[in-house]
């Protein structure tokens, strides 16, 4: 900063400031102008209107579609609409809202115990060969679903498997994303003479993961249980493969109430699309904050 | 022992002596340090092996045998499955499709991103409030995002539409034509993902020095060569990371054209939206159920994947090595 100040000794800008720091100038760089809301306002403008139009839709009755220009409140009739939809056996709303809550707290539990488990070992045990396995953790996150599908579901067909829950959580229990994220945040998060202390104390390394290690670890474990649980909810190529309308996820549901016999049912097709949104968007509400530092921490650290 | 207040609050002498010998804890605790690791990564390798390592070997194996969902294994039959899929035209039109919808939907999409991080990296109020309502899309589901997208698009009756005749245009058929059906899945792709991509950014853009704009703006520079002078070259591993994601993604997109045309995997009467996804599923799960060859193709879009990866990596390594020495 000083070898500037001999070029330009008085910036143009108003001095008013009494300290004599380029104050005025760096604030001017960092605060954010009305137009900068603006095009922010505008974003999420965009970002929200889908999802208000849906529920907006799920509210009215068929017209509603169609209307131009489109309704921009809602009307009387979600819960006649959600009523219908629950009501539809074809789609099976009602078993897919429980079936999606089971599934992905179910994978949630088990990717966040095992990451840990094994984020904590990759972080802070010494035994052989952790580097060569971490390295095979870290490429089985570039294999892509679409790859392992078809022998998946012969898998499936083989163990009887398909139309059960069980299919769409059991390949799902582990995460190569998750033990790498939990080691990343272990690393620092974690000291070592915390560990030490716990095994001067006598604990085993069990007992030291499940008494020490893991309430350090509860925000980063939080974050991925959080992501995981939004990404198990919204799958769909999967439990679209392995699943039929006896034993939906929600996105199951949803599809069959959008591409089948009801898809010219639009106020029943946005009522189902309300319906599979709400819990994720009651999750985000709550947890948001926490949902952006994990993107936001994840992003830098990988 | 440590619960032995005068023990804690005294100095230590090294070992406690008068701790009598117990070999057998003591064996036990070895062999707890030895082993504790391997059982605690375990079940990952475990499970990955079975339902991860398994299948990716399977579909190499069945990609080389003649073999239908109806009819069952016939026998090996060597890279016929590989030739047949090469040869045909159809192929090569869901690998246009596929790629070309990946470059139409990510390049705004980043670039998008890349204005909106750098809107979100400034004083604010709210601050927490904006970025969940950059962020929201992202956590609607796919399926949901082509149903409400499907109908915004709709030919007649449509939002899009309807904002297209306001302006005195005529409507667009978006079905039917190659770039109005790629236009609105990208549409799709990127309502979902460009929020995500900025507070990425956003991150990014947090750990630059903020001296360096400082001396830049005293030295006259203005914000558009700020960001392309100072912002975009140091965020450039963040760029290249979100490229690599977005190519993964990208190149397994299924769910928002499938939705697009209400849940027909053909995408469009000449295929014109069909990705190598939906040519995989349509392949082994409908018509000839012909399991062979989709794990045939499956084995070449892991391949391309891989490739894409690749050249990914090489360039993130060196634009880190370019940046940091």
């Amino acid at each position: 900063m000083s070898t500037m100040t001999p070029v330009r000794p008085q910036p143009q800008g108003a001095p008013q400031k009494p300290k004599g720091r380029v104050r005025s100038a760096s604030a001017s760089l960092w605060e954010a102008s009305p137009l900068t809301y603006l095009a922010l306002i505008l974003t999420i403008v965009l970002s929200i209107f889908p999802i208000v139009w849906s529920f907006i839709v799920a509210s009215r009755d068929n017209s509603a579609v169609t209307d131009i220009p489109p309704p921009l409140y809602p009307g009387p009739n979600f819960f006649d609409n959600a009523q219908r939809v629950l009501d539809n056996t074809d789609a099976n709303f009602v078993y897919g809202l429980i079936n999606s809550a089971i599934v992905s707290s179910a994978v949630t539990l088990s990717v966040v115990f095992f990451s840990t488990l094994a984020g904590f070992a990759f972080a802070k045990l010494r035994f052989r060969g952790k580097n060569a396995l971490l390295l095979i953790i870290i490429l089985t996150m570039m294999i892509p679903t679409q790859v392992n599908i078809i022998p998946l579901y012969l898998l499936m067909v083989k163990f009887d498997w398909t139309n059960t829950l069980q299919a769409v959580i059991v390949p799902f229990l582990v995460k190569g994303f998750g033990v790498f994220m939990i080691r990343q945040y272990a690393e620092s998060a974690i000291s070592d003479e915390l560990i030490e202390a716990a095994r001067v104390d006598g604990a085993s390394t069990w007992r030291t993961y499940w008494s020490v290690v893991l309430p350090a670890l509860r925000p980063a474990a939080a974050v991925l249980g959080l992501l995981t649980f939004m990404e198990t909810w919204n799958d769909f190529l999967w439990p679209y493969v392995v699943l039929n309308g006896d034993t939906p996820t929600v996105q199951v549901s949803l599809n069959i109430l959008a591409t089948g016999y009801y898809k010219t049912d639009y106020v029943q097709v946005f009522t189902g699309t309300a319906l599979a949104i709400v819990p994720l968007l009651l999750v985000f509400i709550v947890f948001g904050r926490q949902i952006i530092g994990g993107i936001m921490e994840g992003s830098v650290k990988a | 022992m440590t619960t032995n207040v005068g023990e804690v609050a005294g100095p230590r002498h090294g070992r406690a002596p008068q701790r009598p010998p117990k070999s057998r804890t003591v064996r036990i605790g070895r062999l707890d340090l030895k082993l504790s690791p391997y059982l605690f990564v375990a079940p990952f390798f475990l499970l990955f092996a079975v339902f991860g390592a398994y299948p990716l070997v399977y579909t190499a194996i069945l990609s080389t045998r003649k073999n239908t969902l109806t009819g069952g294994d016939a026998g090996f039959v060597g890279f016929a499955n590989y030739t047949k899929v090469l040869q045909d035209e159809h192929f090569w039109i869901v690998i246009g499709n596929t790629f070309g919808l990946f470059i139409v939907s990510t390049v705004p999409q980043l670039v998008l991103a890349l204005l909106i991080a750098s809107w979100l990296n400034k004083k604010m109020q709210a601050r927490t409030l904006i970025r969940m309502g950059v962020l929201i899309p992202n956590i609607t589901s796919v399926a949901a995002v082509g149903i409400v997208f499907g109908l915004i698009f709709a030919d007649r009756y449509g939002l899009a539409n309807w904002l297209i005749q306001s302006v005195g245009l005529h409507p667009v058929e978006w079905r039917n034509h190659r770039w109005s059906s790629w236009t609105a899945i990208a549409f799709m792709v990127d309502w979902r993902w460009t929020g995500y991509n900025a507070l990425i950014y956003l991150a990014a853009m947090q750990a630059i020095p903020k001296e360096l704009y400082e001396s830049a703006s005293l030295d006259g520079a203005g914000a558009a060569r700020r960001f392309w002078r100072i912002t975009v070259p140091l965020i450039q591993p963040t760029i290249l990371f979100t490229v690599i994601i977005s190519t993964i993604g990208g190149m397994q997109l299924f769910t928002e054209p499938l939705l697009f045309n209400y849940g027909r995997i053909q995408g469009g009467s000449l295929n014109e939206f069909q990705t190598v996804a939906m040519y995989i599923y349509e392949t082994t799960f409908t018509n000839n159920f012909n399991v062979g060859r989709g794990a045939a193709i499956s084995w070449l879009l892991f391949l391309i994947i891989l490739i894409f990866a690749l050249i990914n990596f090489a360039l993130v390594r060196r634009s880190v090595k370019g940046t940091s020495s």
